[in-house]
């Protein structure tokens, strides 16, 4: 069972990279469902690590999509100051060729300025909860929101654009989807550091949190250490998300795409998967992204639809399509091939 | 020296005067009532001991080392562990998590270990599940390991938390109220149970009860609270006699 | 900085305070009664605001020559009876049945937050992204003392604001309906047992915040003439955090807390006139309202009125 376990999870993992990356590659996708696949990968990356805290510590996050700005701001600005001609930020600095391995350590970059831009709720949570943690995580999303605003340097209000020009070098050095590729693997990432993390003892006080946070402390728990890491993992892939977002097609952000709206979005795709299941996350990014795309035609209208959508939902089913159990509850076969060494062991030895 | 001593342990909310002036020293080994009537503060002194609220005044040590001041899970990863009134388990977490993470200061792996599960980690994992089903084994509970919490029966649930407190290796254990809600015949197997588990896991106990039967037939020692104050003090034979006891309990049927 | 200006931004103030206090009465009084943040309410000012538009232009329209000031009385009135049967709709399609089911507070809060986004997007969709002109219902008057300068417009805003919040307040004290509102905030099992309606109450509660959030919606539209369908965002992302900051629960601190972020708002786009703070713009005006508004949370973490409520270990 081990073996084939060792075996099953990277063949998978290798055989949906080969179709959906290698598909892009060879124009068997076209653009559009590119771009629909790099928005799934993102949702997913959004939804994962969103769910860490609002799904499994039972908190309510509302400003996700600040931390997401702050990681498409610094890695852009990294990006095209590096490796594009710019008019505020000079002439590219590096050769394109570098860019290619150093456009995972920037996302990276912008993944801890992420992280460490989550401090500001991550310290607040220490001694509030609930509504009024809610509040404070608004107010800093706007705070991030308004302060990109008041930075002309990199475009206050109108946005920031270049980002176009570096994924071109890369795809002038190499042609490959390249977005793609980063994409698929920072979602790979988030869904083993989320997955892995909430399985471990360390991890499951997250959960002990949400169900009762004073019993937590008192039967030893490090509460404060357990919500920095949980806020500084959740903001900091949220960061990674903003990267990869912001070098998309287009090339282009601007403060207005990180709004409270944004996060809500994301707050809708985590209930509509169930709090505190990762597989439900990432049927639900999958499903709403394709929603999305679906009550396309009906313009703004869909926002009409999708919001009516999850107060059915929350009236008759508000744990969500999982139900706030992970697919290996329901598939116990799933949980030998992609559970993790843990869960496994659990299994066996039972 | 004793196990635990606590000085001129003192307590205001606002202005309401919640426990004055309480002193006890407790030996390894011994077990200790704490009674007295709704409201007498008992529990209060179980949150300022174990660090839930920071006294107003007074000491707290144990084998000599200060816990005032401390966050309770320092205190609690020093030696002292407790049970809650109410049930305050973890109700959506299985049985064997909920012991699972009170081990939770016993663990030396890293973030990136809990993260990259390497060999570190799966070995002290490995471990943490064995000796906690082991704790579930003394209370007859492995069975029910992979069972949510909350879909226990009351009786099973109790024993699930004071498991649980075992698990976080205390020298004290407190138990607040654990009779509470239980039949005669659970009564007398929880007996049973706090004197084994004292002897198995080397346990000093202080002990919260408003079942007399409990209290007069394990304590070797008790002492009586009314409005914060230590109204007496001693074996159960001389608090059972002591009018001052008896005044502050009329009415309760159990003696 | 000159007294008359100072008396102008304390005015501007004032007026625009307003707004916020009367939006956050809502939110507060909702959750005191059901510990919901109604994230809808927001939207709620904004659909008072059309519902006035279209009632104001209907009345216009009929060119019968009807007196302006009757026009007015029936917008407002008109309005807040409608807006206040929206509030009441929402409240017993949605939330009353998952309060029924016993639902997790959290899920309702995400419905509220979901019929937001409803509203908004309905509003979008059927009336377009254009902003749409509120008609003058009351023709504006400038009047000038000592160098102060401001609309009648102004005063009748900032004086209604202050009558309905005495007139609440008297309410909240002296009526039997206001006691069992504040009696159920504080203990929400014992007050149906004393024979209180408590669905009743509810519903007074949000036709109560549903109707000042109505007439703070035509106030709006008629002090800056512009309504738009994300009108509610803003102002009642705002309101909301005005009424935290006040103290969640608290009628007082919803009115304090209103008027304090309209202070602090238009006297940092003040400070920005005077020389050495230009880097002061109104675009940095949320930053600083926001901010300070966090520094307050953080030091006294249940707002301004706020009781923290004691956790039982």
């Amino acid at each position: 069972m081990k073996t084939m376990k060792k075996l099953f999870q990277p063949l998978i993992l290798a055989l949906l990279f080969v179709v959906f990356v290698g598909g892009s590659w060879l124009h068997i996708f076209n653009d559009y469902w590119q771009l629909v696949l790099l928005f799934m990968g993102i949702n997913i990356i959004l939804t994962v690590s969103l769910n860490l805290i609002n799904g499994y510590m039972g908190e309510f996050s509302c400003g996700h999509a600040g931390f997401m700005a702050v990681g498409a701001y610094v890695s852009s600005v990294l990006t095209v100051w590096l490796f594009a001609d710019d008019k505020i930020f000079g002439p590219a600095v590096l050769p394109a060729s570098w860019s290619i391995l150093l456009f995972p350590v920037i996302l990276i970059i912008g993944a801890i300025a992420a992280s460490l831009v989550g401090l500001l709720i991550a310290v607040p949570s220490f001694k509030t909860r609930g509504d009024y943690l809610a509040i404070i995580t608004l107010a800093v999303n706007y705070i991030v929101k308004s302060a990109i605003e008041n930075m002309e340097v990199i475009g206050g209000p109108r946005g920031f654009v270049g980002m176009k020009r570096v994924m071109n070098g890369m795809a002038g050095v190499f042609n490959a989807p390249w977005l793609l590729i980063w994409t698929f693997i920072g979602m790979l990432v988030t869904i083993f550091i989320i997955r892995n993390f909430v399985s471990s003892t360390l991890g499951k006080g997250v959960e002990a949190i949400r169900e009762d946070e004073i019993a937590a402390e008192l039967m030893s728990v490090n509460t404060k250490r357990v919500k920095m890491i949980a806020f500084m993992l959740s903001c900091g892939l949220a960061g990674l998300a903003g990267g990869l977002f912001a070098h998309g097609p287009g090339g282009y952000i601007n403060p207005g795409t990180f709004t409270i709206l944004k996060s809500t979005e994301v707050m809708v795709m985590v209930y509509l998967g169930g709090m505190g299941s990762t597989s439900g996350s990432i049927i639900s990014a999958i499903g709403f992204t394709l929603l999305l795309e679906v009550l396309r035609p009906l313009g703004v209208f869909k926002w009409v639809l999708i919001p009516l959508l999850l107060v059915v939902m929350m009236i008759f089913r508000p744990s969500g399509i999982m139900g706030g159990k992970e697919l290996g509850d329901i598939f116990p076969k799933l949980r030998k091939i992609f559970g993790s060494e843990e869960e496994s062991y659990a299994l066996a030895s039972n | 020296m004793p196990l635990l001593q606590i000085k001129h342990l003192t307590h205001f909310f606002g202005g309401l005067r919640a426990v004055y002036d309480y002193n006890l020293d407790l030996e390894k080994g011994e077990i200790v009532g704490l009674i007295g009537p709704n409201g007498a503060g008992k529990t209060t002194v179980f949150n300022l001991v174990t660090g839930a609220y920071k006294p107003s005044e007074g000491e707290v040590r144990l084998n000599g080392d200060n816990l005032v001041g401390l966050q309770p899970h320092q205190i609690t990863t020093k030696g002292i562990a407790r049970t809650f009134q109410t049930i305050r388990l973890w109700n959506e977490l299985t049985v064997l998590d909920n012991i699972r993470i009170a081990h939770a200061s016993r663990i030396k792996y890293s973030l990136p270990d809990s993260i990259l599960h390497g060999q570190r980690y799966q070995k002290e994992e490995k471990d943490i599940k064995e000796q906690a089903l082991k704790l579930l084994a003394v209370f007859g509970l492995e069975g029910n390991a992979r069972e949510l919490a909350k879909n226990l029966p009351y009786g099973a649930q109790r024993r699930i938390e004071i498991a649980r407190a075992l698990a976080t290796e205390p020298q004290i254990l407190l138990l607040d109220e654990p009779a509470a809600g239980m039949n005669p015949g659970e009564i007398g197997e929880l007996m049973a149970l706090i004197r084994q588990i004292r002897e198995e896991f080397d346990l000093t106990i202080w002990l919260i009860e408003h079942q007399m039967r409990v209290i007069m037939n394990i304590c070797e020692r008790i002492k009586v609270v009314d409005f914060g104050e230590t109204i007496a003090e001693g074996t159960p034979t001389e608090i059972q006699n002591n009018p001052r006891v008896v005044e502050a309990y009329l009415g309760e049927e159990a003696f | 900085m000159a007294l008359a200006t100072f008396l102008q931004h304390f005015l501007n103030a004032l007026q625009w305070g307003s707004f916020y206090a009367l939006i956050a009465l809502g939110y507060t009084m909702v959750y005191g009664v059901l510990l919901l943040i109604n994230f809808a309410h927001g939207d709620i000012f904004m659909v008072g605001a059309y519902i006035g538009f279209f009632i104001a232009a209907f009345l216009l329209g009929l060119g019968t020559g009807i007196p302006v000031w009757i026009i007015l009385a029936v917008t407002i009135l008109g309005s807040m009876a409608l807006t206040a049967g929206v509030g009441v709709t929402i409240e017993r399609i949605a939330y009353r049945p998952m309060r029924e089911r016993g639902a997790n507070r959290l899920y309702v809060v995400i419905t509220a937050l979901m019929i937001g986004l409803f509203l908004e997007y309905l509003n979008l969709s059927t009336l377009g992204a254009a902003d749409r002109g509120f008609p003058e219902l009351i023709p504006t008057k400038i009047y000038s003392v000592g160098g102060v300068s401001f609309t009648n417009i102004k005063l009748i805003v900032i004086g209604l604001s202050v009558v309905v919040m005495v007139g609440l307040e008297l309410f909240l004290r002296r009526t039997k309906w206001g006691m069992a509102m504040r009696a159920i905030s504080y203990d929400r099992t014992a007050v149906p047992l004393m024979g209180v309606p408590v669905n009743g109450i509810i519903t007074v509660t949000f036709i109560i915040g549903s109707s000042l959030a109505a007439l703070a919606g035509i106030m709006y539209g008629s002090a800056y003439h512009v309504i738009s369908f994300d009108m509610g965002i803003i102002i009642g992302w705002k309101a909301f955090i005005a009424a935290v900051v006040g103290g969640i629960g608290e009628v007082r601190g919803a009115m304090v807390g209103g008027f304090l972020l309209g202070f602090i708002e238009i006297f940092v786009v003040a400070l920005g006139s005077i020389p050495g703070f230009e880097w002061l713009s109104s675009t940095y005006r949320d930053l600083v309202s926001f901010t300070i508004l966090l520094v307050i949370l953080t030091i006294k973490p249940t707002g301004l009125f706020g009781v923290a409520r004691r956790q039982k270990v």
